[in-house]
């Protein structure tokens, strides 16, 4: 049991990662708490079903992941940038441009459950369990992702300009960084982990115009448990909260439907005992 | 004289016009349209009016009338309230006479509330919930006498047709396997209509025959319905060592389902009632690894359940390119009974329909539909019983009713083959 739980466990923190990283990204830089995030999510997979009919599984996920990330920047310009100081309003925005998403993809689509094939059919034992080797490909791809993000960040001039940006927003300006830009591209960068997130889970989730809700839950639960805007915070939520679910199913079996449930209840706990969340205390540090 | 003849053609005109001219029933058909469920309602009843008017119409007292379908799209898959106020439009500004459709039993419950309040008789096709009717229709019948469930089956009886089902499958584990004692995983979404199933299963299964059979439970699964990997849970099932999965599943996590068992090669058989696997869109839904997948349907290719099954199907597909579900043979088969009864009756007040429809006895291409004191549909053998299928070699296959024996009455239907094993899973217990 302990190893179907490791192995399970680890499969679905790669696929949570990759979610809440982009969308602490997003928080952490432009301040944009973007409900719309696994909206961006289902559009990629949803793309990618509709462009596999048309071309390879390469050029489909490309231009994808290109489609997502202009769709991002394009209601950043037009819709979030002018209202970034109202919150509120950016939160209602977001969530209406999700509704919007899933109305339009019902609309094109219909209410019909779609999947995307395998690139990599079969499973393999790992541990004596047995794992769809399109979820270890997942896993292996959400950790390229994650450490491609994290060079980039740490490593880069425009990883600088943007961890600037966000520490002090006032200094960075003065300093000759432009905020507008480092906001477009902490969106752009959250939005394509979004899409990645969504490319990686199409051929093995089944595509429907409401599947994006569930994931939402998760990430918010996962950013706000890690210390809302933290990086690292982010991942080690998505991690605790996928091994929480799997435990869940493991152990409890007749109640695997709360598998949700009892996440959001580590949730809550957390926040009672450490309000700001795990990595709370870093927080300022870290943006 | 001029003027006379021209009168003569004016009277000769209205005399030919007369008989023509028929008058329209408007019948609201309701469903989410979007959806495969709602737009296959819409379908079955399209078929039956096209079918209807052709052969002149439905002949009420002295009166001919044409029918008129108007679709009202319910939104019930997302709203419960949409859905009661789209019937409310249906009735109050489409003008509607009669209602047909609806598919899920919370939204539907809300729907036969609107329809009692304007007393509009309403054919139920898609719903399964006992309680739409049981509870209503003989506990308070003079408001709820106008509500009629043509299909499917109500969920107890959907739960005693799966159980069939699953005694099929274990009667296969027993004899190609030679398991003496079939271990048994319970996979069912959570959800109320499962909750009964899934005690009646449990106890059904560890009971000793001929009551029950003889096998051994080795735990239950409830996901939620909507889950989108059960991966954990089937990694658990196979820990558990079970050759066969009894499914209760009726949601979207049917797919998922499928799709993860097929792909890790789950050692276990599953059986019992997945709805998404009751669909053509199956295997493409599933990327091709719902092969084997086995479950309660209503119609399958090739097997006729009365004369009007096959060329029911066939008609469908030869106008919609696609193989009907519940939905359609239910609200073809509403269309026919209304226009049976509205015959019988020979007016259109909803009181004398009403007692017209409870006399129905009408074959329809998924059984024989007598309607009991609850006005719900008759099951069991001579009535409609529903079908157990089976995914092979890229297409539908029922296995049930096959030699099936009820008393001295023994059932089968022409079409119907053996239940197989999937292969991995004779490879993993063969003995």
């Amino acid at each position: 049991m302990l190893a179907a739980i490791l192995v399970n466990g680890l499969v679905l923190s790669g696929i949570y990662g990759m979610l809440a990283l982009g969308f602490a990204l997003t928080y952490g830089v432009a301040r944009i708490l973007n409900l719309a995030h696994t909206a961006f999510y289902m559009a990629a997979a949803y793309a990618l079903f509709f462009f596999l009919g048309l071309l390879g599984f390469a050029p489909a996920a490309l231009l994808s992941a290109l489609l997502v990330l202009g769709l991002a920047l394009l209601a950043y310009w037009l819709l979030l940038e002018p209202l970034k100081e109202y919150e509120a309003t950016v939160l209602i925005v977001t969530i209406v441009l999700a509704l919007l998403l899933q109305e339009g993809i019902l609309l094109l689509f219909g209410g019909h459950f779609r999947s995307v094939p395998a690139l990599l059919p079969g499973f393999l034992e790992v541990l004596g369990v047995r794992v769809a080797q399109q979820a270890l490909l997942a896993l292996f791809f959400a950790g390229l992702v994650l450490l491609l993000a994290w060079a980039l960040l740490k490593g880069t001039r425009l990883g600088l300009g943007i961890r600037a940006a966000a520490q002090d927003q006032e200094a960075a300006e003065l300093l000759g960084i432009s905020l507008s830009r480092a906001g477009y591209w902490a969106v752009g960068l959250g939005a394509l982990l979004a899409a990645l997130a969504g490319l990686a889970v199409a051929p093995m989730a089944t595509l429907e115009p409401h599947m994006w809700n569930a994931p939402l839950l998760v990430v918010l639960a996962a950013v706000v448990l890690g210390g809302l805007g933290s990086l690292p915070g982010a991942l080690l939520g998505a991690v605790i909260l996928a091994f929480a679910e799997v435990l869940v199913v493991n152990l409890l079996p007749g109640g695997a439907f709360l598998r949700t449930a009892v996440a959001l209840l580590i949730l809550v706990l957390v926040l009672v005992l450490r309000p700001e969340g795990l990595f709370g205390a870093a927080f300022a540090e870290e943006r | 004289m001029a003027h006379h003849r021209w009168l003569a053609l004016l009277a000769l005109a209205l005399a030919l016009a007369g008989p023509a001219a028929a008058q329209t029933l408007r019948i609201g058909i309701l469903g989410p349209m979007a959806f495969v469920q709602g737009e296959h309602t819409w379908h079955g009843a399209t078929l039956a009016a096209e079918e209807l008017n052709r052969a002149g119409g439905i002949a009420v007292g002295n009166q001919r009338y044409r029918i008129e379908l108007v679709r009202v799209d319910t939104n019930e898959m997302t709203s419960v309230t949409d859905a009661a106020t789209a019937v409310e439009r249906a009735i109050t500004a489409q003008r509607v006479d009669f209602l047909v459709g609806g598919f899920r039993s919370e939204a539907v419950l809300a729907m036969t509330e609107v329809a009692a309040d304007y007393r509009k008789v309403y054919l139920i096709t898609g719903a399964a919930l006992d309680g739409i009717l049981a509870g209503r229709v003989d506990r308070n019948y003079d408001r709820f006498k106008y509500l009629f469930r043509v299909s499917p089956t109500k969920s107890s009886d959907l739960a005693r047709t799966s159980l069939l089902l699953l005694g099929e499958v274990i009667q296969a584990v027993r004899r190609d396997l030679r398991v003496e004692r079939p271990k048994v995983a319970i996979l069912a979404e959570r959800a109320a209509w499962a909750d009964p199933l899934v005690e009646t299963a449990s106890r059904l299964i560890a009971a000793p025959a001929p009551q029950g059979y003889a096998s051994e439970v080795v735990g239950t699964w409830r996901p939620s319905a909507t889950a989108t990997d059960v991966t954990p849970e089937l990694t658990a099932i196979q820990r558990a060592g079970a050759q066969v999965i009894f499914t209760v599943l009726s949601g979207p996590v049917g797919v998922p389902f499928g799709r993860d068992w097929g792909r890790l090669k789950i050692p276990a058989a599953p059986v019992g009632i997945n709805v998404e696997a009751q669909q053509e869109t199956w295997l493409k839904a599933t990327d091709n690894l719902g092969a084997y997948v086995a479950t309660l349907n209503t119609l399958a290719p090739s097997v006729a359940i009365t004369p009007k099954t096959i060329p029911f199907i066939a008609n469908f597909q030869a106008r919609f390119r696609q193989f009907p579900i519940y939905t359609a043979s239910g609200a073809y088969a509403a269309l026919y009974i209304l226009a049976d009864a509205l015959q019988r009756a020979g007016t259109t007040a909803a009181d004398a329909v009403v007692r017209a429809l409870e006399a129905t006895d009408y074959v329809g291409p998924s059984g024989r539909l007598v309607f009991d004191r609850t006005h719900d549909v008759t099951w069991g053998p001579g009535y409609t019983t529903g079908l157990g299928v089976q995914w092979i070699e890229g297409r539908m296959q029922a296995f049930w009713p096959r030699q099936w024996r009820v008393g001295n009455q023994v059932v089968s239907y022409a079409g119907v083959r053996p239940y197989q094993l999937p292969p991995w899973v004779v490879e993993a217990w063969r003995r």
